[in-house]
């Protein structure tokens, strides 16, 4: 395997190159500020964007690595090999991110610490702060096994020694800190509006993460194919897109089911905003994909997988984001719109990712299975 | 052991000197964009205690009401059950307190609380927490809240919570004219500030209908599930990984024996 470092410039490298300088800059500057003059966060917002959409969308889009990971290395599907490395790439650089957007968005960054040692455990965030800590660093060490296929090459017998125990661990702990992601929400008893709160928070969470997963892993490779030659057969996508829509099926059941139960299903047809965000993050979101994954001759089209991807990528996106803002306005009152800097910091970091992405991808065996020289197209 | 406030709402005249008492005691910031009492007031991280004036109405007349509004001091916190760093703890005489070298400024408690009522210094470089800590200090030495201290008439009352109860009761069978509800009682699961009143809590500005059962007891009966689903999690995964891999040597020898036969 040749050593050099590649990464091919383009013009819109170029241009993430910028929004993720700018970002940085921006970064620095709330740093040094404080969060009350770089975010339009108030007394009565005290979570807004960087928590919402950074942190708790992030780290259910960044899910597709535990997923895949689980279908693989455990499950030993091997069909699914070809587009594990990727998958799991893809969620080290998005919790990357997340801890990123995380350590931005606190107010007393020189504080950080505290949780390790003062221990809140009675807290729901103390235990995605440790999960997701902890997971961060093995996805970290499960990245060595690639990393020291070109560098460091005396350890790579070490870590594919202990990639069992890894992947073990880096399943439990997503499971966990995904669902407590809907927990922290459970406190809102009475403030979230009763069509997104429930005590099965915590499962929907969990259930969405795992069902955006594969979503997230077909619009990767559609956009890997494009740039780098990289195609993944669309019957394995297609297999992949069915484990998702089990999921999701099941998912449908257990909302439509919790809503009875708690007797709040009439809310979805009241007329107002709430319901109509809620009906849109169903149909879009959940329905619709459905239809797609079930019906073959839809299902089978590259258009049509990209189709429902990006659906439910979206509708996961709509979930958190009703969560957090959307069912909360109602108690909250008050306003808040995200400010110029935290829009930009939100997109650098995005924008980071993907060079990041791009930069492994072009320099490390992603992938391919196959521990060989892969030829990318320049 | 556990102190208490009892608040009669037909006693406040409204005067303000609880709020000037306690901004004079924890040396708090004077802004006056943000009065302490008033029709405006409002709790800010720089007032811990405000008077809010309200018009409400009574027996067809509208009367003047005021609430003196600052951190109820829950017998079970939403705030420190959500604090991950152990920044904000309630103490065995009753004050939940705030302790900022722990804080990370992660502003959970603030979504935790059921009455809103932690504050943040939002113009600070390294902001902190702002709320009523029932003045912690003098409790410990015997005496009351700054802010019962300074009250003229008597509206503030501070004792053990039991007996404030009992007291707050006797008025309530006792006069006819008092609502029959004691705000505080069952609210969140019980607060350290009672208070009763003549008109209704909701017109008043309280938030009405919050849930009897402690907060802490919604994320807990999910968080100590945790333990379980990873063990039982981990040790299904092992199996699964154990049990596959197996299987895919099995399959790979037994292929490996066809192509020897061959
Ligand atoms: S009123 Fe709010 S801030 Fe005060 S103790 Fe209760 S939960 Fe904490
Ligand atoms: S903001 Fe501070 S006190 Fe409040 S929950 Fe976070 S760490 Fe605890």
């Amino acid at each position: 395997m040749q050593k050099k470092w590649h990464f091919r410039m383009t013009p819109v490298r170029a241009v993430l190159l910028c929004l993720s300088l700018l970002a940085v800059v921006l970064a620095v500057y709330r740093l040094v500020f404080g969060l009350g003059s770089a975010t339009n966060l108030n007394d009565r917002w005290p979570w807004g964007l960087w928590i919402g959409f950074d942190v708790l969308t992030g780290v259910a889009l960044a899910g597709g690595g535990y997923s895949t990971c689980l279908l693989v290395h455990v499950l030993r599907i091997n069909k699914f090999k070809p587009i594990v490395r990727s998958a799991m790439l893809t969620s080290l650089i998005g919790y990357l991110l997340v801890m990123g957007g995380l350590f931005l968005d606190i107010g007393r960054w020189f504080n950080f610490w505290a949780p390790f040692v003062s221990w809140g455990y009675h807290s729901v965030l103390f235990e995605v702060f440790w999960c997701v800590s902890i997971y961060t660093l093995i996805q970290t060490l499960e990245f060595g096994e690639i990393a020291t296929e070109k560098v460091g090459r005396s350890w790579h017998g070490f870590f594919k020694k202990i990639m069992p125990v890894l992947f073990i661990v880096g399943i439990v702990l997503p499971t966990l800190h995904q669902s407590s992601l809907g927990s922290l929400y459970v406190i809102e008893v009475g403030k979230l509006y009763p069509l997104w709160w429930s005590m099965l928070l915590p499962l929907f969470f969990l259930m969405s993460s795992f069902f955006v997963g594969p979503a997230m892993v077909v619009v990767e490779t559609t956009l890997a194919g494009k740039a780098h030659g990289h195609q993944v057969e669309t019957s394995v996508l297609q297999s992949l897109v069915k484990v998702s829509g089990s999921v999701m099926l099941v998912y449908l059941i257990l909302k439509i089911a919790d809503l009875f139960y708690r007797h709040k299903a009439g809310l979805v047809l009241a007329g107002n905003f709430e319901g109509y965000m809620f009906l849109l993050e169903m149909l879009a979101g959940i329905i619709i994909p459905l239809i797609i994954c079930f019906t073959p001759g839809l299902r089978s089209t590259k258009g049509g997988l990209l189709a429902f991807s990006l659906l439910v990528v979206a509708g996961v996106i709509i979930n958190r984001m009703n969560v957090v803002f959307t069912g909360m306005s109602r108690y909250m009152g008050g306003s808040y719109f995200p400010s110029f800097i935290e829009w930009a910091v939100s997109i650098g970091l995005i924008s980071a990712g993907v060079l990041a992405y791009l930069f492994i991808v072009e320099n490390f065996n992603i992938l391919s299975e196959e521990p060989r020289v892969k030829e990318i197209a320049h | 052991m556990a102190k208490s406030v009892l608040v009669d709402i037909t006693k406040c005249v409204g005067c303000g000197s609880c709020a000037v008492a306690c901004k004079l005691w924890n040396s708090l910031k004077w802004d006056q964009s943000k009065p302490v009492n008033g029709e405006k007031a409002e709790t800010s991280a720089e007032n811990w205690t405000v008077v809010r004036l309200h018009q409400v109405p009574k027996e067809r007349e509208k009367v003047w009401r005021f609430t003196k509004q600052q951190c109820l001091h829950c017998e079970e916190p939403a705030c420190a059950s959500a604090c991950f760093a152990r920044a904000i703890v309630k103490t065995e005489q009753g004050p939940v307190i705030y302790r900022a070298s722990l804080c990370v400024g992660c502003r959970y408690c603030m979504l935790a609380c059921p009455f809103e009522i932690p504050k943040y210094e939002w113009d600070k470089v390294f902001p902190q927490v702002h709320k009523c800590q029932m003045c912690p200090e003098r409790i410990e030495n015997g005496e009351s809240p700054a802010c019962v201290a300074a009250c003229p008439t008597g509206a503030l009352k501070y004792g053990e919570r039991s007996l404030l109860l009992q007291e707050a009761r006797r008025c309530l069978s006792s006069n006819s004219n008092y609502i029959k509800h004691i705000y505080g009682e069952k609210e969140a699961g019980g607060t350290s500030w009672l208070y009763i009143s003549d008109t209704d809590f909701a017109a008043l500005g309280f938030r009405t209908g919050v849930t009897s059962r402690p907060l802490p007891d919604y994320t807990y009966s999910i968080l100590k599930l945790t333990p379980a689903v990873a063990l039982g999690w981990g040790a299904v995964l092992t199996g699964l990984y154990a049990y596959n891999r197996r299987r895919k040597e099995i399959a790979g020898e037994t292929k490996e024996k066809k192509r020897e036969k061959r």
